[in-house]
């Protein structure tokens, strides 16, 4: 384990940290079909008395009250990744200059979330002997430095950190195991990579905004935090957010993210395949789907009929009735083709083996009719449809599905950052490592 | 370490066609506007914009103009100009004065005393001012100066009530009950009802004299003046030559005493010159040279008379 990732974290945390000390702080979920942005302003004492409480705590949410939301539809956005420069700054412009008029407030400190950057998952565990008898700090950090760094491959950065869980001796399920007493400590913990270009490129459209970067989180990650209930992330559950042209999955347990996994499929293909089946023209066959898109055919869907513009002949266009069976008989496919591939996720981050496994679907496309009935039996769990969690003065739009990612960071904001990457790295200290952390920053930034 | 994540066999799909050549962009603030906009929600530039250059700019401009002679000549002039056209207008013309509740000779005197030349604007004249000049005048005891419909300037005049004449050397004055000066008067006769007054320092004791004068009003048919006696104390002139000396202190009550013995013993058909009351105690009679003679030859052995 480099210390480098001890620095990084750090400086993450420290950032986050700083900006909610500002007492406001904006969120944005740049999204492949829609950029949406929250302003927050945030309570610091009633934060610090949440982060007093201690480690892994959930909470801190009543800290936070929404003053300004606004969403616009994202353009130069694909797969959840930034593909047209110019048209996702002015997205971002548009919804942070809306939301700031409408909470009559300037934010400059953002968390942005990040959709795309092809998110990899990874175990990892270390294990170190106990130096006192009783676990200290210096212990953690120990097991930390000891855990064995898997190769990431080129150009890919770690945006999430996150030990999930302690093992002293033959006790697991430790949160925080300091001040115990045992032999032998090991660590299990999560690290999630995102491509470098994907965080580059956030970075920078955010500088182009005028504004200051600090935090990025993994849409999967938020939309679990807000789409979840605690119960659900304590006993493991999987946040399916169905998006426009990503499906991300996240799988929570012990209120920790233990596994993230990104679908490169959404609604978006959905309403490509409608468009291509009957010749119609994108927009038409976007409001078709959102209108009358279902899942489960009935008998009386043979008779009624839609009716649906159609490219003809000399680009002009004709009327014609199309039958919501077909309908149905396209849209199905292509979502039991998403949700086969959600299982495949979870199959392989062995979801099977958590004590509970329901699912809870989000984002835009879990709202067609029918969605909860086809992903359970695909999926063969307890599914529901999960709508991002209140928080105070958020206006009655934001507590859709489509955005529980946006929520979501929000919660991120609140939840206490691990306090394990402030323990101190052994034989490893000195006034270099703030200088060597920013140096950090900037090149990768 | 193998990462957990599942290998696919089929490659992912191909991304979405880039959207149709952009027909129209979605609708964006610019990024000056943006930056601007962000700007305007400082607190500080708000408060300058609205405030501050306001301010700034409107003292500058100000002061810029007001310091040059040239401009502000031609502001004053601008300014007398539309005051002038305002203050001849017809509705502000006053064209005449009319008094009231005062009397003739007074009404010349308040003229003058006003001093206005008609027609002039009602904007121009101060009445309040008009108003201390003519109750300046002793005779006006309280003047309403008001500008009633027909362009008049009317003067409502209540006159002093003059109490008491002085005779100062030759002239003949009228006074108030204060003992204020209110008029000249040509001949006694013209106020018989009022009493005279004489002596240095007359006018100074008016209310005492008014005091005797309420008193003596049984005699009032013989009184003839009331003198000031080395600017202390009131002689009464009684007609037939008979003079009554107050005391400096307590006059009332020594007059009074008078008065009763008067009533009682018809004192003053006496044939007594002077009846003196300085000394508090008794009054000493001066008796006509003819009065003494009978005394004395009524009761021999006494020289001179006393009596109680
Ligand atoms: N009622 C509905 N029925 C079916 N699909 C819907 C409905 N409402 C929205 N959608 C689809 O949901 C998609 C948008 O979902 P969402 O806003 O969660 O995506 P996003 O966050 O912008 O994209 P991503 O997360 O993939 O980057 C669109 O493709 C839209 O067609
Ligand atoms: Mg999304």
């Amino acid at each position: 384990m480099s210390s480098r990732l001890f620095e990084s974290q750090r400086y993450m945390r420290d950032r986050l940290r700083s900006a909610l000390r500002r007492g406001v702080v904006g969120v944005i979920d740049i999204g492949s079909s829609k950029i949406s942005c929250l302003i927050l302003k945030v309570d610091v004492e009633r934060l610090d008395a949440h982060r007093a409480d201690g480690l892994g705590a959930q909470g801190g949410l009543d800290a936070l009250r929404a003053i300004g939301f606004s969403s616009t539809r994202s353009r130069g956005v694909s797969m959840g990744e930034i593909a047209v420069m110019d048209e996702t700054e002015r997205g971002i412009r548009t919804v942070l200059a809306q939301a700031q008029k409408h909470a009559n407030q300037r934010v400059d400190q953002v968390i942005v979330s990040i959709a795309g950057g092809q998110p990899r998952s990874y175990g990892v565990s270390g294990e170190v002997g106990v130096a006192n008898g009783e676990v200290s700090a210096m212990d953690i950090g120990a097991a930390l430095a000891a855990c064995d760094m898997p190769s990431f491959g080129e150009g890919r950065d770690v945006i999430h950190a996150q030990p999930v869980n302690f093992t002293l001796d033959h006790r697991t399920g430790l949160a925080d195991p300091r001040g115990q007493v045992g032999a032998r400590l090991s660590v299990d913990m999560h690290m999630l990579t995102v491509s470098h270009a994907a965080i580059r490129n956030i970075a920078h459209v955010v500088k182009r905004c005028d504004l200051d970067l600090a935090g990025v989180a993994v849409s999967p990650y938020a939309s679990g935090l807000s789409a979840l209930v605690e119960d659900e992330m304590e006993l493991g559950a999987a946040c399916v957010d169905m998006g426009a042209e990503t499906t991300s999955v996240s799988v929570f347990l012990k209120r920790h993210m233990i596994f993230a996994d990104m679908v490169r499929l959404g609604g978006q293909h959905i309403t490509q395949d409608i468009a291509q089946a009957f010749a119609a023209p994108v927009e038409d066959a976007e409001r078709t789907k959102t209108l009358h898109g279902e899942l489960q055919a009935t008998g009386m869907d043979d008779r009624e009929m839609l009716e649906l513009r159609r490219i003809g002949a000399d680009r002009e266009y004709e009327r014609r009735q199309i039958s919501r069976t077909e309908l149905i008989g396209v849209i199905r496919p292509r979502v039991e083709e998403i949700l086969e591939d959600v299982r495949a996720s979870l199959d392989a981050a062995g979801f099977e083996y958590l004590p509970s496994q329901r699912v809870v679907l989000t984002g835009g496309t879990s709202q067609m009719p029918g969605m909860e009935d086809l992903a359970s039996r695909i999926l063969g769990r307890q599914v529901r449809i999960g709508r991002p969690l209140r928080i105070q003065g958020l206006p009655l739009p934001a507590t859709a599905a489509p955005f529980s990612a946006t929520v979501g960071l929000a919660a991120y904001a609140a939840r206490p950052q691990d306090e394990c990457w402030d323990f101190d790295l052994p034989a490893r200290h000195g006034p270099l490592r703030l200088r060597r952390a920013m140096r950090w920053f900037k090149e990768n930034w | 370490m193998q990462p957990l994540i599942a290998e696919r066999d089929t490659p992912p799909p191909a991304p979405a066609p880039a959207p149709a050549p952009k027909v129209k962009r979605d609708p964006a603030p610019s990024r000056i506007r943006y930056r601007l906009g962000r700007l305007w929600l400082r607190p500080w530039v708000r408060a300058a914009v609205r405030i501050w250059i306001p301010t700034l700019v409107l003292g500058g401009t100000g002061w810029l103009l007001f310091s040059q002679p040239e401009t502000r000549a031609a502001i004053d002039s601008v300014y007398a100009k539309a005051v002038d056209a305002v203050r001849e207008r017809r509705e502000f013309r006053l064209v005449g004065m009319s008094i009231t509740g005062a009397s003739e000779p007074l009404k010349a005197q308040i003229a003058e005393a006003v001093g206005v030349a008609f027609p002039v604007s009602s904007l121009d004249l101060d009445l309040g001012q008009v108003r201390e000049r003519v109750e300046a005048l002793a005779a006006v005891r309280e003047a309403r100066v008001s500008v009633v419909g027909e362009n008049v300037l009317s003067l409502n005049v209540i006159e002093q009530q003059p109490a008491a004449i002085l005779r100062d050397g030759a002239d003949l004055v009228l006074l108030d009950t204060e003992g204020h000066r209110i008029a000249q008067i040509a001949e006694r006769g013209v106020r018989a009802d009022l009493p005279l007054l004489l002596g240095t320092g007359a006018e100074r004791s008016v209310p005492e004299a008014l005091a005797l004068l309420r008193i003596a009003r049984p005699i009032v048919g013989r009184l003839r003046g009331f003198v000031r006696v080395g600017e202390r104390r009131w002689d009464i002139v009684l007609d037939r030559g008979q003079r009554i000396m107050l005391p400096e202190k307590g006059a009332l009550s020594a007059l009074e005493r008078v008065i009763a013995l008067q009533q009682a013993e018809d004192l003053l058909s006496r044939d007594a010159t002077r009846i003196d009351l300085r000394d508090g105690d008794r009054p000493v009679l001066r008796l006509t040279p003819y009065a003494i003679g009978e005394m004395t030859r009524q009761r021999e052995p006494e020289p001179q008379g006393e009596e109680t």
